[in-house]
C-alpha cells in the first residue's frame, strides 16, 4: 500500500482528520512535530520531524457546567478563551497555570489548553489546589497507531481502568496527540490578601514560608524573590523597596481572609514588620508571578527546579558560591526559578550536580538554541526510569512518530 | 450460578505447589508463609465474599527486598501473584486464583518517617490509612483520603484503587495526595518513583500506578502529603424527598462554596445507621445530607449559615448544626459505620458508579426503578458532592439465584451511570466484579491502549490477572436473565411498580 503523507504544516479540524493524518504518517514512517499554537516550541530540543501537526484548528469549549465545576474543551482552544469563559462565572483554573508564553516571546494567554495539559507547568497555587494534572478529569487523544482513544471522563472521581488521562499530562506531545480535555474548575475566592516581608535572607524566607504552610490557614501562595527580581514587579512599593520580597497569600471570603492573615501575622512576628496587600494589589502581584513578569524583559537563561522545600535555600546557597544567580522561590521553596548568566551550558552541569544531592529535577525553560542543543533541557533519567519511559512510549507510540528528540535526543 | 467467571488454573503450576512453597520459604526467610489449608482459607476471598479461590500459598513479606525476591522467583517460574493489603476490596481486586500465590503486605506496616517541615509522611504499604494521621509525630496534620474502611484498609490498597472517601470533595483522592512510591516490578526490579518534591521530571508514573489494581507492580512504600488539620463541623439537614436533597447538593456547589464533604443518606440508610449508632439522624426524613465545612469557629459558623440558607429553598424538615467535637464525631461515626450496620441486617452488593452532579435526581430515580424491577430493597449512602453513588442492594446470599439477580441489577445501575455521562467506579475499582462491564464505558481501542501498557510492564500477565479487563468478550454480559422469572415474587405476588424499558431514562451523551 502506498502512503502519501502530507508534508509541511497540517492543522486538522476534527479528531477523525487528525486520526487519518497519523495513520498516513505511520504508513509512511514520517515523524511528526506536535504542537498547539507553538508558543512553547522554543522550550525543549528541536524535533526531527517530516511534518508539523497542530491542534490549533480543533478548538472550542464543548461543555461547561459551572454548577458541576467541569469544563470540556478541544485541545486547540486558547487559554485566554477558557479563562474568559470561566471568569464570567466567577470560576478559574485553580492550579493557576504558569503562562510561559511571554518569557518565550509570545503574548499572554496565546497558548492552547492542549499545550497546557501537555506541559503541566502549574503555578503558585499548586501547593494548595494541586497541579494541572490534578485538575484533568479526562482526555481524548490519537495514539501513534492513529487510533482515537479516551480515558477518564467528565466526572470528579473515576477509577475505571488505568488512568491514561493523567498519565498523558506533562508528556510533551510524545505519547499521543490530545484532541479534547475535561478539566475540573473551581470558584474564584472573593478576597485575596498577601502578607509581605522585606529583606529576609533566603534561609529565613524559606523557613517562614514552610512555617506558613504548616498552619491550617490554607495558604495559597508562598514566594520569595531576590531583590533584583522584586524590582521587576508591577507594584511600585514592592519594586521600589530595593529589598528581597517574601509573600504569603491567603484567598477566601473577605472576613475569613482578613482573619487568616491576622493569624499568620501573629505566627510570623519573628520575621519582622509586614506589609499587607489588599485584594487588588494582591491580584496584580500574583498575576505578575503567574506570567513570570520578573523574567520577561531580561533574556538570561531560566531554569525551573522542583526540589524538597525546606532544603531549597541550601541548594541555592551552594550554587551561588559557583555562579551568579537570581532566584524566585515558589511553593515555599519546592519550586525554584533560577536566572543564570549566559554561560555555554546555562550552568546545567552545576545545577544538576547540586540537585543530585538534594533530590528533584530541573528543566531549562529558556536559553538560546545553541545552548539547548548542547545540553539536556529536561532532567536526564536514571536507567530504571529511562527503561520505564521507553516502555510507556512504546505502548502509546510504537513507531516513535510523535515529537522525536523533543524530550531526549535519542528518543 | 453467578455472572463472574474466574480463569481456569494452570495445572502445571498446581502440580508444582509443594516446590513453590519450599522455594518461597528459602527465598524470603523473614516472611510469614501460610501453606496449610486452614490458613489459606483466611485469604480465599476479599470483601467481595461471594467469590472464593484457595491460593497455592500466602506470603507475608517483611521487606521490599523479600518482595523483590518473591516476585523474581514467580516471574522465572510463571507463578501468578495476587497482591493484597487488608482485603477490604469490594470488587474482588484481591480475589486469589488457584494457581496464584497471595502476596499480602500487611506485615509491612511501619510509619517510616514524618517530615513536618515538608509535610510528607513516608510509610510502608501495609500501614493502615488511619495510622498516618495517628502517628505521633504527625500531630496537627492529617492524611486527607479517608475511605470508610480507613481503620483497616492499607495505603497500598488505597493506591491500587485510588481510594477517595468522604473528604475528597475538597482534598482530592489518593492520586492527588501521593508524592512517591517504591515499587517492585514483576521481574523483581525495585524502582523509586517521585520524591519529597512535586511533579514528575518526565512521564508521570504515579497516576498510572494509582488505580492500576496491583497489575503493574507491587508498591511497598509510599510518601504522601500531610495537611495541617483545621477545625471542622458538619450540619445535618433532613429533607422530605430524595430529589430535594439532591437538588440542594447542586445548589451548594453552584453557590461557590466547596464544603469539605457532602454525604447523602436516604431513608433506609438513615434508619439502619441510627439504629446502629444513635447519632440523632432525622428518622422522619426521606433523605439527609451531612455537609461539613472547615476553618475557625467564626468561619465555620458563617459557612454553615450560608449552607442552611441555601437549603431553605428545598424545604428542609430539620437542620442540626453540630455544637461540639463530640457531636461531630458521632455524626460521622454513624456515616462511617453505615456499610457495617447494613451488613448486620442483610447481605448487600455495594455499587460505586459516578454521575455528573446535575444527573443526581435522575440517577436516584433510575436506581430506585431498577431495584424495584429486580425486587430488591436498596439503601443509598454516598458522596454526593462529587456524584459518587453507593447504592447498597440488599439481598439474601443463601437464596440460590439471588446472587445472579443482584449482579444483573447492579450491572444495570452501572450502565445507567455511564449513560448519564458518568463511569462504572469512582473509588472501589473494577476488580473481577465490573470487568465485563468495561465495554459499556470504553471502545476496543480504549481498552487495547490500557492492555498495551499492561503488556509492556508485565508481558506474561502474572500480576493480578483476571481483573480489570474483560476476558469473556464484548457481548458477555448481555442481560440474559429471564424477565418473566422476575414477574412473580417467591410468594407468587407480582412485583411492586412497573417493569421499566431498558434505556427509558437515558439521556446518553458521548462528550468524553
Amino acid at each position: 500500500m502506498t502512503a502519501h503523507m502530507r508534508l509541511g504544516f497540517q492543522a486538522p479540524e476534527t479528531e477523525e482528520e487528525l486520526s487519518q493524518l497519523v495513520v498516513e504518517a505511520a504508513e509512511a514512517r514520517t515523524p511528526l512535530e506536535i504542537m498547539g499554537k507553538g508558543t512553547k516550541r522554543e522550550l525543549g530540543h528541536a524535533v526531527r520531524a517530516g511534518a508539523i501537526v497542530s491542534t490549533e484548528n480543533m478548538k472550542g469549549i464543548t461543555l461547561y457546567e459551572p454548577t458541576e465545576l467541569v469544563m470540556v474543551a478541544k485541545a486547540g482552544t486558547p487559554i485566554a478563551e477558557i479563562e474568559a469563559a470561566l471568569a464570567e462565572n466567577d470560576q478559574e483554573l485553580a492550579c493557576e497555570p504558569v503562562d510561559i508564553a511571554p518569557v518565550l516571546g509570545y503574548g499572554p494567554g496565546d497558548g492552547t489548553v492542549g499545550g497546557l495539559v501537555a506541559t503541566n507547568i502549574s503555578g503558585s497555587r499548586r501547593i494548595l489546589k494541586g497541579a494541572v494534572r490534578d485538575h484533568v478529569l479526562g482526555i481524548r487523544a490519537v495514539n501513534g497507531r492513529g487510533e482515537i482513544i479516551k480515558s477518564g471522563g467528565r466526572v470528579m472521581k473515576n477509577v475505571t481502568g488505568y488512568d491514561l488521562a493523567r498519565t498523558l499530562v506533562g508528556s510533551w506531545g510524545t505519547l499521543a496527540v490530545m484532541s479534547e480535555v475535561a478539566l475540573k474548575v473551581l470558584p474564584v475566592q472573593r478576597e485575596s490578601r498577601t502578607l509581605v516581608f522585606f529583606g529576609l535572607t533566603d534561609f529565613a524566607a524559606v523557613e517562614a514560608l514552610c512555617l506558613a504552610m504548616g498552619t491550617p490557614y490554607e495558604v495559597s501562595g508562598t514566594l520569595h524573590l531576590h531583590a533584583e527580581l522584586a524590582a521587576r514587579v508591577t507594584d511600585e512599593e514592592l519594586a521600589g523597596n530595593g529589598a528581597a520580597v517574601t509573600a504569603i497569600r491567603v484567598e477566601s471570603f473577605p472576613a475569613s481572609a482578613r482573619y487568616r492573615t491576622s493569624r499568620l501575622r501573629e505566627a510570623l512576628l519573628a520575621y519582622g514588620p509586614q506589609l499587607e496587600l489588599d485584594s487588588d494589589r494582591s491580584r496584580v502581584f500574583w498575576r505578575d508571578v503567574q506570567s513570570l513578569k520578573m523574567f520577561q524583559d531580561v533574556k538570561y537563561p531560566l531554569w525551573r527546579v522542583s526540589t524538597v522545600p525546606s532544603r531549597a535555600a541550601t541548594l541555592i546557597g551552594n550554587l551561588a558560591r559557583k555562579i551568579d544567580v537570581r532566584v524566585a522561590y515558589d511553593w515555599s521553596g519546592g519550586l525554584v526559578w533560577i536566572e543564570t548568566p549566559a554561560l555555554a551550558d546555562a550552568a546545567a552541569v552545576e545545577i544538576r550536580r547540586q540537585l543530585a544531592e538534594f533530590g528533584g529535577h530541573a528543566t531549562l525553560i529558556r536559553a538560546d538554541s545553541t545552548i539547548r542543543n548542547g545540553t539536556n533541557v529536561f532532567q536526564p533519567l536514571e536507567p530504571p526510569h529511562d527503561a520505564l519511559a521507553a516502555k510507556l512510549k512504546h505502548a502509546f507510540d510504537p513507531l516513535g512518530l510523535f515529537n522525536p528528540g523533543r524530550l531526549y535526543r535519542d528518543r | 450460578m453467578s455472572t463472574v467467571t474466574l480463569p481456569d488454573p494452570d495445572r502445571v503450576v498446581l502440580a508444582r505447589r509443594n516446590e513453590v512453597v519450599k522455594q518461597l520459604k528459602k527465598l524470603a526467610p523473614q516472611a510469614v508463609l501460610i501453606a496449610d489449608l486452614e490458613g489459606r482459607r483466611t485469604f480465599e476471598c476479599d470483601a467481595l465474599a461471594a467469590y472464593r479461590r484457595l491460593p497455592l500459598a500466602v506470603v507475608l513479606p517483611a521487606s521490599t527486598e523479600e518482595v523483590s525476591a518473591i516476585l523474581r522467583f514467580c516471574y522465572e517460574n510463571h507463578v501468578k501473584v495476587v497482591p493484597r493489603g487488608a482485603g477490604t476490596s469490594l470488587c474482588g481486586g484481591a480475589t486469589p486464583l488457584e494457581d496464584s500465590i497471595v502476596l499480602c503486605l500487611s506485615r509491612m506496616n511501619k510509619v517510616l518517617e514524618i517530615d513536618a517541615a515538608n509535610r510528607v509522611a513516608r510509610v510502608e504499604a501495609g500501614s493502615t490509612n488511619i495510622a498516618i494521621t495517628q502517628a505521633r509525630p504527625a500531630k496537627g496534620f492529617f492524611y486527607a483520603p479517608d475511605p470508610s474502611s480507613q481503620v483497616a484498609c492499607t495505603v497500598g490498597g488505597n493506591i491500587a484503587t485510588n481510594s477517595g472517601g468522604a473528604h475528597c470533595l475538597k482534598y482530592g483522592v489518593t492520586v492527588n495526595n501521593l508524592l512517591a512510591v517504591r515499587m517492585v516490578m514483576m521481574d523483581g526490579e525495585i524502582v523509586d518513583l517521585g520524591g519529597s518534591y512535586l511533579d514528575a521530571p518526565n512521564y508521570d508514573f504515579l497516576p498510572l500506578i494509582t488505580g492500576s489494581e496491583g497489575q503493574l507492580g507491587v508498591v511497598t512504600e509510599a510518601s504522601v502529603r500531610l495537611l495541617a488539620a483545621p477545625k471542622r463541623a458538619p450540619v445535618l439537614i433532613g429533607f422530605d424527598s430524595a430529589q430535594a436533597a439532591a437538588s440542594c447538593v447542586a445548589a451548594i456547589i453552584a453557590s461557590g462554596i466547596v464544603p469539605v464533604a457532602i454525604e447523602f443518606m436516604d431513608r433506609p440508610a438513615i434508619h439502619v445507621c441510627e439504629h446502629f449508632v444513635p447519632a440523632g439522624y432525622p428518622l422522619d426524613a426521606e433523605a439527609a445530607l451531612i455537609v461539613e465545612v472547615e476553618g475557625s469557629e467564626d468561619e465555620i459558623e458563617y459557612l454553615l449559615e450560608k449552607i442552611e440558607d441555601i437549603a431553605q429553598d428545598y424545604n428542609p424538615i430539620s437542620a442540626r448544626r453540630s455544637q461540639s467535637a463530640e457531636e461531630s464525631a458521632l455524626i460521622w461515626k454513624g456515616r462511617k459505620a453505615a456499610f457495617g450496620a447494613i451488613g448486620q441486617i442483610s447481605d448487600y452488593m455495594c455499587m460505586d458508579g459516578v454521575i455528573p452532579l446535575s444527573a443526581l435526581p435522575a440517577a436516584l430515580e433510575g436506581v430506585s426503578l431498577i431495584c424495584r424491577k429486580y425486587r430488591f430493597d436498596v439503601a443509598n449512602i454516598f458522596h454526593a458532592g462529587d456524584g459518587n453513588l453507593h447504592p447498597l442492594i440488599l439481598y439474601d446470599a443463601n437464596d440460590p439465584g439471588q446472587l445472579e439477580r443482584v449482579e444483573l441489577c447492579g450491572a444495570e445501575i452501572l450502565k445507567l451511570c455511564v449513560e448519564l455521562g458518568g463511569c462504572l467506579t469512582g473509588e472501589h475499582g473494577v476488580g473481577i466484579e465490573k470487568r465485563e462491564l468495561m465495554y459499556e464505558q470504553f471502545t476496543d481501542e480504549d481498552i487495547d491502549q490500557q492492555v498495551r501498557i499492561k503488556e509492556e510492564l508485565d508481558p506474561a500477565w502474572l500480576l493480578n490477572p483476571g481483573k480489570v479487563f474483560p476476558i469473556l468478550g464484548r457481548d458477555a454480559l448481555k442481560l440474559t436473565i429471564d424477565l418473566t422469572r422476575l414477574d412473580a415474587g417467591p410468594d407468587g405476588a407480582p412485583p411492586q411498580g412497573e417493569l421499566v424499558d431498558e434505556g427509558a431514562y437515558i439521556e446518553g451523551e458521548e462528550t468524553l
